[in-house]
C-alpha cells in the first residue's frame, strides 16, 4: 500500500485546473507550468527509485480490495514511462514558449498539456482493462482538443482522420472489453491473468485478444492502422506535435507490452506470431512511407511508425533479451524523437516551412542547430555508439538466438533505409546552399535570447539523455533487463495486486 | 420574442428544479440519484430560463461562469480525495461523519458526498457552458 502512487496523477490534473483557471496571465501559466511539470518530473522519479527498491507497489483507491475497486499498480515499466513523459512534458513546456503563440495560450494550451499527461499517467498507473479505456478517453480527449487549437485549415483536416480513425480504435476496446468482462467477470487486470492462467484457451478469450490487438495497433499506428499518423502529426504547431510523436503512440505500445506480458500469455506461438508479423510490415512501410516524403516532419511522423515496428519485434519475439531490447529502445526512442520534432520546429522557424524543397544552408546559418539534429539522426539510424545502435543491436541479437532470420534482415534493412532518410534531410536542409529565390529566408522575428534558452535549451537537454543513453549504456541495459524479467513473470504482478 | 406563459412558469419553476436537484444529490451515495443526475436536473432549469429569456438573462441568474463552475466541481472533488491521503488512509477513502439534528433527523456527511458536489458542479458548468454557447449563437 504505497499513497505517493497517487501523485503522478494528482500533480497533472491540479497543475491542470490551476492553468485553467488562470488561463488569460501569461506570466502565470509560464511559471506554473514549468513548476507543474517540476514537480510531475519529482514524483516520478521518486516512483521509479521506490520501484527499484520494492518491486511491485500498488494502491487499492478508496481503500476496497483488489478485484473490487479501482488498483493502480505502479512495476519498473510503468515507471520508466512515467518518468520519459515527465521529462518530455517538461522539455515541452520550456519549447512552448518558443512556438506556441499567446492566443492558444490564452485558450487553455498549458491546461490542456497537462490534462493529457494526465491521462497518460492513468494509462501507465492503472490495473483495470475498463480504466485503461478510461484513461485513453482523457488522454485523447485532450489530444483532440490540443490537435484543434489554433483552428488553421490543415489542423482541422489533420484532426478529422486522427478523431475518426482513434474513435473506431476506442470502440474496438471497448468492445474487447465487453466480451473478456461477460466471459472472465473481471477487467482486473491481475485477477484477469490469475483465472486466465488456471483456465486456458478458449476461442472468446482470443477473439477479445485480437480486439486488443487491433485497437492498441492503432493507438500506436502498426501495419495496417498506421495511416492516420503522417496524415495529422504535422499539422498543429511544433511543441504539439513534438509531445504526440514522443509519447502518444508509445501509449499504444505500453498497453500491448502490458496485456501481452500479462494477460494473453496462453497461445504465444499464434498470438505472439502475429505480432512479430505486424512488426515486420509496420517498419517496412514505415520507412518506405517516410523515403517518399520531402516535409520534414512528415518524413519524422513515417519513422515513428518504423519504429514502433522496432519496439513490437521485442514483443513478439518475446524472450527476456528481446523484451528488454524492446524497452532500451522505447526510452531511447521516445528522446530522440522528441529532439527531432524539436529541430524541425525551429528549421520551420528559420524558414517559415518545413518542406525540404524551401529549406537549406542551414549548417552555415546555425552549426549548433546542425549538431542537435544529427546526433538524434544518426542515433535513430542506429550508428555506434549512440542509443539507437545498442537498442536495434540488442533486438537483432535477440532475433539472432531465436533464428527467425526474415525479421533480423528486415530489421537491418529498414535501419539502412532509415539512414537514407536522415541523409536526405540533413543535405537538403543543411548543406544544400539555400536557393535565394524562394524569398523566405526571413530573418527569425523571435529574439535571441528566447531562441537559444526555449529553443536549443530543450534540444540541448534531450541530446546529453540520448548520448548518456548511449555512451554508458550499462545502468539502463541492466534496469531494461530488470524489467524484462519482471514482465516475463506475470506472477510477480498478480501476487502484488492480489495480496492484502 | 419569448411567450409570456413560458416566462412566468419558468420564474416559479426555477427555485423548484433548484431544491429539488439538491435532494437528489443528497440521495445519491446509496438511493438512485447523485451528482451527476442533480447537476443535469439544476442545469435544465437554467437551460429553462434561457430558453425563455434569452442567454444573457440566464447567465445574469447564474451568477458564475460555467468555465469556473467547472474548474470549482473538480477542484472540491480532488479535494474531497486528499482529505483521506491526509489520513493517512488511500487516495478517496470515504470519511463520514454522523450528526444527529433535532427534527430533520440522522444526517451522514462524508467524502463521497463532497465528491458528488464536486460532479454536481462540474455536470451544470459544462452542461451550461456547452448549452448557452449554442443558444447565443442563433440569437
Amino acid at each position: 500500500m504505497m499513497p505517493e502512487l497517487i501523485f503522478p496523477l494528482l500533480i497533472p490534473l491540479l497543475t491542470g485546473i490551476l492553468l485553467f483557471m488562470s488561463r488569460k496571465y501569461l506570466r502565470v501559466q509560464t511559471s506554473l507550468s514549468l513548476a507543474g511539470s517540476l514537480i510531475f518530473l519529482a514524483s516520478s522519479l521518486i516512483l521509479l527509485f521506490t520501484v527499484l527498491e520494492k518491486d511491485i507497489i500498488t494502491l487499492q483507491l478508496g481503500n476496497w480490495p483488489a478485484p473490487f475497486g479501482i488498483t493502480l499498480v505502479c512495476d519498473l515499466l510503468s515507471a520508466i514511462m512515467l518518468v520519459l513523459s515527465a521529462i518530455i512534458t517538461l522539455v515541452i513546456v520550456i519549447y512552448s514558449l518558443l512556438t506556441v503563440d499567446d492566443s492558444r495560450k490564452k485558450y487553455g494550451y498549458f491546461s490542456l498539456i497537462f490534462m493529457l499527461m494526465f491521462g497518460i499517467s492513468g494509462s501507465f498507473l492503472t490495473g483495470d482493462l475498463f480504466n485503461l479505456y478510461v484513461w485513453f478517453e482523457v488522454m485523447l480527449m485532450a489530444s483532440f482538443v490540443l490537435m484543434v487549437l489554433g483552428g488553421e485549415r490543415a489542423q482541422l483536416e489533420g484532426a478529422v482522420k486522427y478523431v475518426s480513425l482513434n474513435l473506431i480504435g476506442s470502440f474496438i476496446f471497448l468492445s474487447g472489453v465487453g466480451i473478456l468482462y461477460g466471459k472472465m467477470g473481471t477487467l482486473n487486470m491481475a485477477d484477469l491473468a490469475a483465472k486466465l492462467s488456471l483456465e486456458p484457451g478458449s476461442a472468446l478469450v482470443s477473439s477479445s485478444a485480437m480486439l486488443f490487438l487491433v485497437a492498441f495497433s492503432i493507438k500506436a499506428a502498426a501495419f495496417p492502422f498506421y495511416f492516420w499518423l503522417p496524415a495529422s502529426y504535422h499539422t498543429p504547431p511544433a511543441a504539439v506535435s513534438a509531445l504526440f510523436a514522443g509519447l502518444l503512440t508509445k501509449v499504444g505500445v505500453y498497453a500491448l507490452i502490458r496485456i501481452f506480458t500479462l494477460i494473453f500469455i496462453q497461445d504465444i506461438a499464434s498470438t505472439h506470431q502475429i505480432i512479430l508479423v505486424i512488426a515486420g510490415l509496420t517498419m517496412i512501410f514505415g520507412v518506405l512511407g517516410a523515403a517518399s516524403q520531402f516535409e520534414v516532419r512528415r518524413i519524422l511522423s513515417f519513422h515513428i511508425i518504423s519504429q514502433i515496428g522496432y519496439m513490437l519485434m521485442g514483443l513478439g519475439l518475446f524472450t527476456s533479451l528481446a523484451l528488454a531490447g524492446s524497452i532500451f529502445y522505447i526510452m531511447h526512442h521516445i528522446i530522440v524523437k522528441t529532439n527531432l520534432f524539436l529541430t524541425a520546429g525551429v528549421i520551420q522557424l528559420f524558414h517559415g516551412s518545413s518542406d525540404l524543397k524551401k529549406t537549406g544552408g542551414l549548417f552555415r546559418k546555425s552549426p549548433l542547430l546542425a549538431f542537435t539534429f544529427l546526433i538524434p539522426a544518426l542515433s535513430l539510424a542506429g550508428i555506434p555508439p549512440l542509443s539507437g545502435f545498442w537498442a536495434k543491436f540488442t533486438l537483432i541479437k535477440a532475433g539472432l538466438d531465436l533464428n527467425s532470420m526474415w525479421i533480423v534482415v528486415t530489421a537491418l534493412l529498414v535501419s539502412l533505409v532509415t539512414l537514407y532518410s536522415m541523409t536526405k534531410i540533413w543535405s537538403e536542409a543543411f548543406w544544400k546552399p539555400h536557393s535565394g529565390n524562394s524569398g523566405i529566408t526571413s530573418e527569425v522575428s523571435t529574439p535571441r535570447w528566447k531562441l537559444n534558452i526555449a529553443g536549443f535549451g530543450p534540444m540541448i537537454f534531450l541530446l546529453t539523455i540520448t548520448l548518456i543513453i548511449g555512451l554508458f549504456s550499462e545502468p539502463f541495459f541492466q534496469l531494461a533487463f530488470r524489467t524484462a524479467e519482471q514482465l516475463l513473470h506475470p506472477e510477480y504482478y498478480i501476487d502484488a495486486v492480489l495480496r492484502k | 420574442m419569448y411567450p409570456l406563459i413560458f416566462r412566468i412558469t419558468s420564474r416559479y419553476l426555477l427555485p423548484i428544479f433548484l431544491l429539488f436537484s439538491l435532494i437528489v444529490l443528497y440521495q445519491g451515495h446509496n438511493a438512485p440519484g447523485g451528482g451527476f443526475i442533480g447537476g443535469l436536473l439544476a442545469a435544465t432549469a437554467f437551460i429553462m430560463s434561457a430558453l425563455a429569456y434569452g442567454g444573457k438573462t440566464a447567465r445574469k441568474k447564474l451568477k458564475f461562469n460555467p468555465a469556473t463552475l467547472v474548474m470549482l466541481g473538480l477542484l472540491t472533488a480532488v479535494f474531497s480525495g486528499i482529505l483521506s491521503l491526509l489520513k493517512g488512509d488511500p487516495f478517496l477513502t470515504g470519511l463520514w461523519i454522523h450528526i444527529h439534528l433535532p427534527l430533520i433527523g440522522e444526517l451522514h456527511l462524508g467524502t463521497p458526498l463532497l465528491f458528488d458536489l464536486g460532479i454536481f458542479l462540474t455536470v451544470i458548468g459544462i452542461t451550461l457552458w456547452i448549452s448557452f454557447g449554442l443558444l447565443e449563437e442563433n440569437e
